[in-house]
């Protein structure tokens, strides 16, 4: 069964429609993808699951129907969302980032334990741990991101583009660790992406998206393979 | 299209105005002059929070420096009552002005000290300089009369002569606001960056529109020492100033017939309030206050709009 | 220098209840944008509640206490009740109806305690300190003491515990906060209820000095707007500070510049202050405003 099940989803702003009932599912231990370009409404899509935006549709996490739920419950049920542009607290300290990251799930599990996991998958965060998160540079914010994300101890991990504005080599990085963290600790991982080539050689099931609605799905090698993959969003 | 609809209602009410004062006790008149008065107020101040995002908290000293103008020049030279309210309006306008550059400095809730502080010294700088402004006794006037050969009481004649200020003022904010001019300060007030990039003189625009809302101010503060034909200093205290600013965003910001809506308010708002609750009459105001913010939270012409673009857009719609 | 010595603690007396109002002022203005004008007048309720509780013969501390954890409940409910319905509209909008809550109840306390100035009692001794050759009045040193804890106790909550954390994190960054799942709302209305208790608190100390009456406050509240602007808006300690520099400027100058009186104090205290703004356009402490195109 899908962890993260997803049926005919809409939302919208005010008055427009970005979503036109679009479906896909997330299975349970595995890393799910969806592509698409500027403005498809990747961002609004992970926004809807949260609930975020006004929604119509179902929604299944884990079974429950979520649909239309409050964000601060969501997240007391296991949805780490890490959100595009980061979400930096950035007058706090990093160690103060990592804490809040945890507060949804305060009392369950040790903190320090935690922190060490955290630390141990971003040593350079470690090293920051004092300093004010807003002067940290852009990739360790968004390692910042992805590990305070990984404090509440989630069971599906929303990534909104991780690589953006970063160096390639840093982002090879975080994908390393988010494969890491995916084999260790279990974590289901939902990814959107622009950078195609990136995601699909990290992820097994994958989504494209045009406009608000799923264009193609498939595994991770087939989308690789398909022409129309490769010469939009591959450029080979 | 709306606007003939509108400019019927203009009509209409227009001349509505003109034949209330032979219908209706002298009472009621003084309170509508009164309410144009506030209204002439309101538009000065909304040109500067509404349409410029300048915060002022100090307007009560612009209406008091009209107010004091009027009173002294009758009082101590006896000038003609009709050539005091431009001088208040001039005076105010190179006192605003003035008051603007400093001013161009602060942002936000440090503006909105510097106004508070202006607001808190004006009464007891009335009564420091007791020799022209009466101290705390203030400042006794009679009631100007019509003009000789108008049949008119006096009531009636401040009715009109406040109505036709207020109609010309009213005009003249329109026209500055839909121009150029009015692109400029509401450009400043969304992005004063990309305003200045686009070669406006933000800090001119700045000055200026704080000089041209303390004249509206003040030639309101100027009528009310003719229609009261009283002033004192603690009439103009910071209670003032918040009272405006209650009757800008109460009327809608950044709207012309708000500051009329707003002026209604808070003429007649405080009497019901003192008719329901004799006792704690301020806290059926304060009810008010509160209540019309949850309904209409964008103010009356701000709830306005929004009911007639819903009936336009439903009565657009083939059935 | 005796006369100096004890005008600038009494001075730091008074700066500390500026202080603690301006604090109030900025916490609810740092999550919310919100200059809560009603501030002032909650804190009068605050200490009529006390006032009615001596008067039924509590003693002083228990008195105290209660009135701390009503005020807090009280401030809390407050923004749940009255703000809520508001929340997310145009800021000006929200400050009309804090404007309409001080209306409301400057109103009422008139209405059940009447405008007559009522006596209230300081838990600290008459008689003066002595330290050295210099008298200081108990109540001053007492009151700065209080003070000193509160802010201390505010500091240790918002520092260390995690719910002080959460608190900060919702002021500066709701929608980050809910996908931590802080609940964003409450931890307004928290604010709301620690800022009444502060209110409570600067009440209760400036009652015994200034006599107990609804509009006791007001004076105040123009002070503590000057010290949160003159430490910064932005800046929790800028506005402790704040509040002690103008308290000790404004004793200061009422001792030693006889011309100026009593009736003048404020406006001149005032008048330094925007000097310091002009020079200093966000506060002394403050963050200068980003501007973003
Ligand atoms: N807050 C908003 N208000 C109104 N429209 C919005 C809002 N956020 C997004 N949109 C619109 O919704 C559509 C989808 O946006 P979305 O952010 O989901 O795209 P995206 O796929 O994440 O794009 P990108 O790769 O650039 O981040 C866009 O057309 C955008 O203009
Ligand atoms: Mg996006």
């Amino acid at each position: 069964m899908a962890l993260l099940e997803v049926r005919d989803l809409e939302a919208q702003y005010g008055w427009t429609k970005v979503l036109h009932g679009l479906s896909f599912a997330v299975e349970e231990g595995g890393i799910t993808t969806i592509l698409g370009a500027n403005g498809a409404g990747k961002t609004t899509t992970l926004r809807a699951v949260c609930g975020m935006v006004k929604t119509r549709g179902e929604v299944r996490f884990d079974g429950r129907a979520i649909a239309g739920r409050a964000t601060e419950d969501l997240v007391r049920l296991g949805i780490a969302h890490v959100p595009e542009g980061r979400g930096t607290f950035v007058n706090l300290t990093v160690e103060e980032n990592l804490r809040l990251g945890a507060y949804a799930r305060a009392g369950r599990g040790s903190l320090a334990d935690d922190l060490q996991a955290a630390y141990r998958y971003f040593p350079v965060l470690a090293e920051r741990k004092r300093q004010l998160a807003g002067t940290l540079s852009g990739g360790e914010q968004q390692m910042l991101a992805v590990a305070r994300g990984l404090m509440l101890r989630p069971k599906l991990l929303l990534l909104d583009e991780p690589s953006l504005g970063l160096a390639p080599l840093v982002v090879r990085e975080i994908f390393r660790i988010v494969r890491t963290i995916n084999q260790e600790q279990r974590v289901s991982v939902l990814l959107v992406e622009q950078n195609a080539a990136m995601a699909l050689r990290l992820a097994d099931r994958a989504y494209l998206m045009e406009t608000g609605r799923m264009v193609m799905s498939g595994s991770a090698s087939e989308l690789r393979e398909h022409d129309t993959v490769r010469r939009a969003y591959l450029g080979y | 299209m709306p606007s003939r609809a509108l400019r019927l209602g203009l009509v209409v009410v227009l001349a509505g105005a003109m034949v209330l004062p032979f219908v209706v006790t002298n009472f009621r008149l003084f309170q509508c002059a009164q309410v144009f008065i506030y209204a002439i107020a309101l538009l000065g101040l909304n040109i500067l929070i509404g349409y410029n995002g300048q915060f002022s908290l100090g307007h009560s000293a612009f209406y008091a420096l009209g107010a004091y103008t009027t009173a002294i020049m009758i009082d101590q030279w006896s000038v003609p009552y009709g050539w005091t309210i431009p001088v208040a309006g001039l005076l105010c306008l190179i006192a605003g002005f003035l008051f603007g550059i400093p001013a161009l400095r602060l942002e936000g809730l440090y503006l909105a000290l510097a106004t508070f502080a202006l607001a808190l010294a004006v009464p007891q700088i009335l009564k420091y300089f007791e020799h022209w402004t009466g101290g705390s006794q203030g400042i006794v006037l009679s009631k100007p009369a019509a003009p000789k050969g108008v049949p008119l009481n006096p009531d009636q004649w401040l009715y009109f002569l406040t109505l036709f200020v207020l109609l010309v003022l009213l005009v003249l904010a329109r026209n500055l606001l839909a121009g150029r001019t009015g692109r400029a300060i509401v450009a400043i007030r969304d992005n004063p960056i990309a305003a200045q990039a686009m070669g406006v003189n933000t800090a001119l625009y700045k000055s200026l529109t704080f000089g041209v809302s303390a004249a509206y101010t003040g030639i309101a503060g100027a009528l009310s020492a003719l229609v009261i034909a009283f002033v004192a200093p603690d009439a103009f205290d910071v209670f003032l100033s918040i009272t405006f600013l209650s009757g800008i965003v109460i009327g809608g910001l950044a709207s012309i017939s708000g500051a009329i809506f707003g002026a209604l308010f808070i003429q007649f708002v405080p009497n019901w309030a003192q008719d329901i609750s004799k006792a704690a009459p301020w806290a059926i105001y304060g009810v008010f206050l509160i209540g019309f913010m949850y309904v209409m939270p964008r103010g009356i012409a701000g709830a306005v709009r929004l009911g007639a673009a819903r009936w336009w857009r439903r009565r657009a719609e083939p059935s | 220098m005796d006369i100096l010595i004890q005008q600038v603690v009494s001075g730091l007396a008074t700066g500390g209840i500026y202080g603690s109002v301006a604090l109030a002022l900025v916490m609810i203005y740092e999550a919310t944008d919100i200059v809560n004008f009603a501030q002032g007048q909650m804190a009068v309720v605050s200490t009529y509640i006390a006032w009615s509780l001596l008067n039924a013969g509590a003693p002083y501390w228990a008195a105290f206490l209660a009135t701390l954890a009503i005020s807090f409940v009280g401030g809390l409910l407050l923004e749940r009740i009255v703000i809520r319905p508001v929340e997310g509209a145009p800021v000006l909008t929200v400050v009309i109806v804090c404007i309409g809550l001080l209306v409301i109840l400057n109103s009422v306390l008139g209405w059940i305690y009447s405008y007559i100035q009522k006596p209230f009692p300081s838990p600290f001794p008459d008689r003066p300190i002595r330290i050295g050759n210099v008298y200081f009045g108990a109540h001053d040193v007492g009151a700065l003491a209080i003070t000193v804890l509160v802010l201390v106790a505010l500091y240790a909550f918002f520092r260390f515990t995690t719910l002080g954390l959460a608190m900060r994190a919702a002021a500066q960054n709701p929608a980050s906060s809910r996908l931590c799942g802080i609940r964003v709302g409450w931890m307004l209305a928290i604010g709301w209820g620690l800022a009444s208790l502060i209110g409570a608190v600067a009440g209760m100390m400036v009652a015994p000095i200034v006599t107990l009456d609804p509009n006791m406050m007001a004076g105040i509240l123009i002070y503590a707007f000057a010290s949160a602007t003159l430490g910064g808006f932005t800046s929790p300690g800028g506005a402790v500070l704040g509040g002690l520099i103008v308290g000790v400027i404004e004793n200061l100058v009422g001792t030693y510049v006889h011309f100026i009186g009593t009736e003048l104090k404020l406006t001149v205290a005032l008048a330094v202050i925007l000097i310091v703004l002009l020079v200093r356009p966000s506060g002394l402490f403050g963050r200068a405003a980003v501007h973003r195109v």
